[in-house]
């Protein structure tokens, strides 16, 4: 065993992929030379040579379309934006050219689009963002968001052998600050597609993602030291395709759901939750849905304003709370 | 690659009139109702394709623009596959998925373009990427029409092929309109031979109304590539004879410039270049009217292909598993209110508050 950061373990799976499969390459702004932006490649250069880890120019657009060609000719390439903010210039060719090649053209790009996502880190509207819901509406596309380092590493291994465009959402706040003790004998894989019970519990199921994840925790411990609730804390780890039957079977058996995010709430990704739980498992709910997000702004930059726009772990037990008594 | 010999010369004679015959085809199909989408022609601009890929040695990939189906067909296309494409049959390369040029085959290099223009070179940059990590000598060739230099990813995609000495040759054809808007209004240059200037690589200026030119000139871009000495543009000046697209009269073109036009046309011009030398009159019509009863029956064939079964619209979205039907629409197995039995199959225990 060792212990491992959110960051190594990204750092290790992109090692270990590039070590046993010569197919795998990386591409991105600043990756080689100085390691990343947060120096999670630091030492590839040396290790894999240019021909491998390729410092591009500034032109996300580019990067994307190249990952999609060599993907094309049997590598698998792993694009980084810088900021996963920086995803912006590149959604054209993620959503028209990666998402539907197969489908046009029978004619597959399995690559990874992985990058830095998330707030907390007091670095404003423009490294901050949380992009999934830009991406959600579009089939073709698997979108992941580890927030444990066991699952960061297993997650980015099972997307850099996926068949298929995985956008990757690596939670900056999470990458200096989760140590877990991970295996240094056994390969860690975590399977696209399946949600993991991160605290079980019969009274609420509270599903998450990313960051949140620990506020919502925190929030769990509390309702239960304070109120004798057990919430069930479920982090979905997949976004697409969504592990709806691991929901429908906790909040059949909760009969309450609560979704919280770190993106705002307006069309987030708790909408399509809320949607499928309705379809899926409305006779078994005892209380409405309810969504803890973020609110309907950009990602203020002073500490004040983005503590306010985030969601927070009192809001999770005002709401928790709520539907406990509801 | 040599210089073009006599069979060449046919070759390319060929192909130049297949285009356009296939575009004739394809154009009554639209006005007869075979063909549900728009048809964007290449009417006086065949040289530039056929030209430029006749340059093309076999492994090398290309990626055509909107007007360039002569360079699919000198990379082994058959007239059968583009009629089938565009009738959105079952045997269609995409399978009635998409339309146009919109197809990509690994087998004979051909990656197709998307609706938003420029976007190809991005991708075909990573086909050259690929390229050079395995040493392989191969090349990559794409095109852009003049008013298409102008989207963001044809931008970045020269930029990162002239950064990263990819081997690409990009053909500029100018054609003088982006749709309505004269190109020369979109850019504040006087040649689009400068624009590569800016990315500080080589460009050559041919004339894409002769077929040998652009011949000529793309055997020069394509040696630079294969010998690692990078990107090279090629800027063939030429006109567009039709519309944007089927739908698209073009009111806005003064006709004394379609007259001026008229008279270079690529194909006429190639005859009397072939009648001066070896070729007569009859051998060439020969040549076509042996295109023309092989196209007549290709279409034949390609309107008694099926088009295809509404529920294959699910297939193909991921590797595995396929997407299914949304609860409640095409197919989807749920009947009305008993919802009790009919939504949830796998009904577990009954809810407390019930």
């Amino acid at each position: 065993m060792k212990e491992t950061t959110y960051l190594e373990a990204i750092r290790e799976a992109l090692w270990e992929e590039m070590k046993t499969d010569e197919s795998v390459f990386i591409l991105g702004e600043d990756i080689g030379t100085y390691g990343g932006a947060f120096k999670i490649t630091e030492g590839f250069l040396k290790e894999f040579g240019p021909d491998r880890v390729i410092d591009t120019p500034i032109s996300e657009a580019a990067i994307v379309g190249a990952a999609i060609g060599a993907a094309h000719m049997g590598f698998k390439p792993v694009a980084e934006m810088q900021f996963i903010d920086f995803i912006a210039p590149a959604f054209d060719m993620i959503v028209n050219f990666a998402a539907k090649v197969r489908y046009r053209t029978g004619v597959g790009a399995g690559l990874v689009i992985r990058g830095p996502c998330g707030g907390g880190a007091r670095a404003g509207p423009f490294h901050s963002q949380n992009v999934e819901s830009y991406f959600a509406n579009v089939p073709g596309l698997k979108m992941v968001a580890p927030a444990t380092a066991r699952d960061a590493k297993g997650l980015l291994r099972a997307a850099i052998r996926d068949p298929d465009p995985v956008l990757y959402f690596e939670h900056k706040f999470l990458y200096r600050r989760i140590k877990e003790e991970l295996p240094t004998d056994e390969e860690i894989l975590v399977p696209i597609g399946e949600a993991r019970t991160h605290r079980p519990g019969n009274d609420l199921t509270l599903i998450t993602y990313g960051a949140p994840l620990y506020k919502a925790e925190e929030a769990a411990e509390r309702v239960a030291e304070e109120d004798g609730a057990q919430i069930e804390v479920i982090d979905l780890r997949s976004l697409r395709p969504l592990d709806i039957e691991t929901l429908v079977e906790s909040v059949r058996r909760t009969h309450r759901a609560l979704i919280v995010h770190e993106a705002p709430r307006f069309g987030g990704f708790a909408g399509e939750i809320t949607a499928q739980l309705c379809e899926e498992a409305f006779e078994w709910l005892d209380a409405p849905i309810r969504r803890v997000t973020a609110i309907d702004t950009p990602v203020p930059y002073s500490p004040p304003l983005e503590d306010y726009h985030l969601p927070q772990m009192e809001d999770i037990v005002t709401a928790a709370r709520w539907l406990l008594s509801y | 690659m040599a210089a073009p010999n006599a069979q060449d010369l046919r070759q390319l004679y060929r192909h130049l009139y297949l285009t356009r015959a296939l575009e004739e085809r394809l154009e009554r199909l639209v006005d007869q109702g075979h063909i549900a989408g728009d048809l964007c022609r290449c009417l006086g601009q065949e040289a530039i394709a056929v030209g430029s890929a006749w340059a093309l040695e076999p492994g090398d990939w290309l990626a055509p623009s909107i007007r360039d189906l002569g360079a699919l067909l000198v990379r082994g296309l058959e007239p059968r596959e583009m009629l089938l494409q565009y009738m959105a049959r079952t045997g269609s390369p995409c399978a009635g998925k998409d339309d146009a040029n919109h197809f990509t085959d690994r087998e004979r290099g051909l990656l197709g373009p998307i609706g938003p223009l420029g976007t190809q070179l991005c991708v075909l940059n990573g086909v050259a990427l690929a390229f050079k990590a395995r040493g392989e000598r191969q090349v990559c060739m794409t095109y852009q029409g003049d008013g298409e230099t102008r989207t963001g990813a044809s931008h970045e995609g020269l930029a990162f092929a002239a950064a990263l000495r990819l081997p690409m040759v990009v053909v500029i054809e100018s054609n003088q309109w982006a749709f309505s808007t004269r190109s020369h209004r979109e850019a504040a240059i006087d040649e689009w031979t400068d624009v590569a200037r800016g990315y500080g690589v080589p460009a050559i200026q041919a004339d894409g109304n002769d077929v040998i030119a652009v011949f000529e000139a793309a055997r020069e871009a394509v040696a630079r590539a294969r010998s690692g000495l990078g990107l090279t543009l090629i800027v063939a000046e030429t006109y567009r004879m039709l519309g944007h697209s089927q739908h698209d009269p073009q009111a806005y073109v003064p006709p004394e410039e379609l007259e001026e036009w008229r008279a270079r046309d690529p194909i006429d011009r190639f005859e009397s270049y072939l009648l001066d030398r070896h070729e007569t009159a009859d051998g060439l019509a020969r040549i076509r009217s042996v295109i023309d009863s092989r196209l007549d029956q290709a279409v034949d064939q390609a309107l008694a292909e099926p088009l295809p079964e509404p529920e294959t619209a699910l297939g193909h979205v991921y590797a595995a598993p396929e997407v299914e039907p949304a609860p409640w629409t095409r197919g989807a197995p749920v009947g009305y209110p008993d919802v009790a039995t009919s939504i949830v199959p796998t009904r577990m225990e009954p809810p407390r508050s019930l």
